[in-house]
């Protein structure tokens, strides 16, 4: 019963949130804080991360795939795949839930628990449309941008792993990546990304903004909030899986 | 005039707001006094519409809040002012744009019409040079002050005070009362504060509501507080010596 609560209180307040902004100009300088908040200063950590995990997905590979009769460009194109299907897009917004999602819980609550929140309420402002939205609006634009480099940085990593191990020859690895190709992979990965963007802004924004207390329970909101924005992805990732490959 | 009438307010079934009946007029600095718990903050919570009350009407000059839709409501809450009992300024924006913040909203100004009516409450406020700092590099009086320009720049009709002096020093507590006096006086606006400070209630208070256990115990201006017999008064403000021997003194001087 506590968690349907949570639910339902969390599609009223998206009903709040989704309004048409108060000030457009205002709207606009929030979009592009946001933006460089929750976007660009990403940047950097999935560039890292997803560059060395290619790297290591092509070792691992490779010195799995020892048998004689497995042609090394398998390598990849298992990295290839794993870097676009799965990688990329599902765990990236797993990495990118712990990252963005505290931040956005905290800054949120803190907000709460100052009373900043009350004082747009006595303004007249929609709270939950002036803060919530632009956040949507730019994760959903911005992540398929971050994810389709963290793809191309993946697969890159891949390359640059192998050719400075020997452990696959570089037109191998090539071949690998452009064998059976299918453009639906990136939109489907794209596809979950938006998904994904949308639960990365929305729910620890509701954890934030429903916060009672003081600083100790802003640290638990953003806590609480991490953990189900990973859990409800790992699950949307499956589900969408099912509706968009099977 | 602000008129309220008979408000009721419980939280999970425990009634804080228990008919509580009262005005407040234009011009007046009028103080809401109680023991903690007694339902002063969630009375100007209702006022503010930051609390939905259970029943009873609130009216703002002839309307009535129950009665406004969303948008007549957003439009009544442009003519309110508040002053949180922290500030309640924006950390991530400068003193000059938390001012500035009510006014890119809701006012149709060009920048340098917005900088010059900035500069004025600033002025007005005796915080001439802080424009560029943010909260953070405030000290809790200048915090009170700039929520206060904040609170008056769109010149509002009604301006609400939740504890400003509360950590405050008695020096700049009078200076903010002092300041809260002269802008009600000066703008003619109705000004309701909140306060646990019995010097900021005998200094500015010209009219003084006592909130016990949900229910306005007593009413009446700084000078009837000294001669009042009321039981819940005299326990609630002269609860120190000081304050009995001042008043034992005013009371011996007037006889």
């Amino acid at each position: 019963m506590k968690y349907l609560k949570h639910v339902g209180k969390y599609f009223l307040m998206l009903r709040q949130v989704f309004k048409k902004p108060q000030k457009w100009s205002v709207f606009r300088e929030m979009l592009f804080r946001e933006v460089e908040d929750l976007g660009l200063k990403s940047l950097g950590i999935i560039a890292f991360i997803s560059f060395f995990v290619g790297g290591v997905v092509a070792i691992q590979t490779a010195l799995n795939v020892d048998s004689p009769f497995i042609p090394k460009y398998l390598i990849g194109f298992a990295t290839m795949r794993s870097m676009i299907l799965e990688f990329a897009p599902t765990f990236m917004s797993v990495i990118l839930a712990g990252k963005v999602g505290s931040y956005i819980s905290s800054s949120i609550g803190t907000m709460r628990v100052t009373e900043q929140i009350d004082a747009l309420e006595v303004m007249g402002i929609n709270s939950l449309n002036y803060l919530v939205l632009p956040k949507i609006i730019a994760t959903m634009f911005f992540y398929p941008l971050l994810i389709s480099l963290a793809m191309f940085l993946g697969v890159f990593g891949g390359y640059v792993a192998g050719t400075l191990t020997n452990l696959f020859s570089s037109d191998d690895y090539l071949y690998g990546i452009r064998l059976d190709f299918d453009p639906y992979y990136i939109q489907y990965a794209l596809i979950k990304t938006v998904v994904f963007a949308f639960v990365i802004a929305t729910i620890p924004a509701y954890h934030g903004y429903y916060v009672k207390g003081g600083s100790l329970e802003v640290g638990r909101a953003s806590t609480q909030a991490v953990v189900w924005t990973s859990v409800v992805i790992i699950l949307l990732n499956y589900f969408l899986t099912q509706m968009l490959l099977a | 005039m602000i008129e309220v009438t008979d408000l009721y307010k419980e939280f999970k079934g425990i009634p804080v707001l228990k008919g509580v009946s009262t005005t407040f007029e234009k011009g007046v600095t009028s103080m809401i006094i109680g023991q903690s718990g007694s339902g002063k903050t969630v009375f100007l919570k209702c006022l503010v519409g930051l609390h939905v009350p259970d029943s009873g009407i609130i009216c703002f000059d002839g309307r009535k809040h129950k009665e406004l839709d969303i948008k007549e409501q957003r439009l009544l809450r442009q003519e309110i002012g508040m002053v949180f009992q922290g500030g309640a300024l924006y950390d991530s924006l400068t003193v000059e744009e938390n001012i500035m913040f009510p006014l890119k909203m809701f006012a149709d100004q060009s920048f340098s019409e917005r900088m010059d009516r900035v500069n004025f409450v600033l002025k007005r406020v005796n915080l001439e040079n802080a424009n560029k700092k943010f909260p953070a590099e405030l000290s809790g009086g200048m915090q009170k002050r700039v929520s206060i320009a904040r609170a008056i720049v769109m010149n509002p009709k009604y301006l609400f005070c939740d504890e400003p002096n509360s950590g405050l020093d008695p020096n700049t507590a009078t200076v903010i009362d002092n300041l809260i006096k002269e802008i009600t006086e000066e703008y003619q606006i109705i000004t309701v504060i909140n306060s646990h400070d019995m010097n900021s209630v005998m200094e500015i208070g010209e009219k003084i509501i006592l909130l016990k256990d949900g229910v306005k115990e007593w009413e009446g201006s700084n000078k009837e507080i000294f001669i009042t017999e009321n039981e819940a008064v005299v326990n609630f403000v002269y609860s120190s010596n000081l304050f009995k021997k001042v008043r034992e003194a005013y009371l011996k001087e007037t006889k």
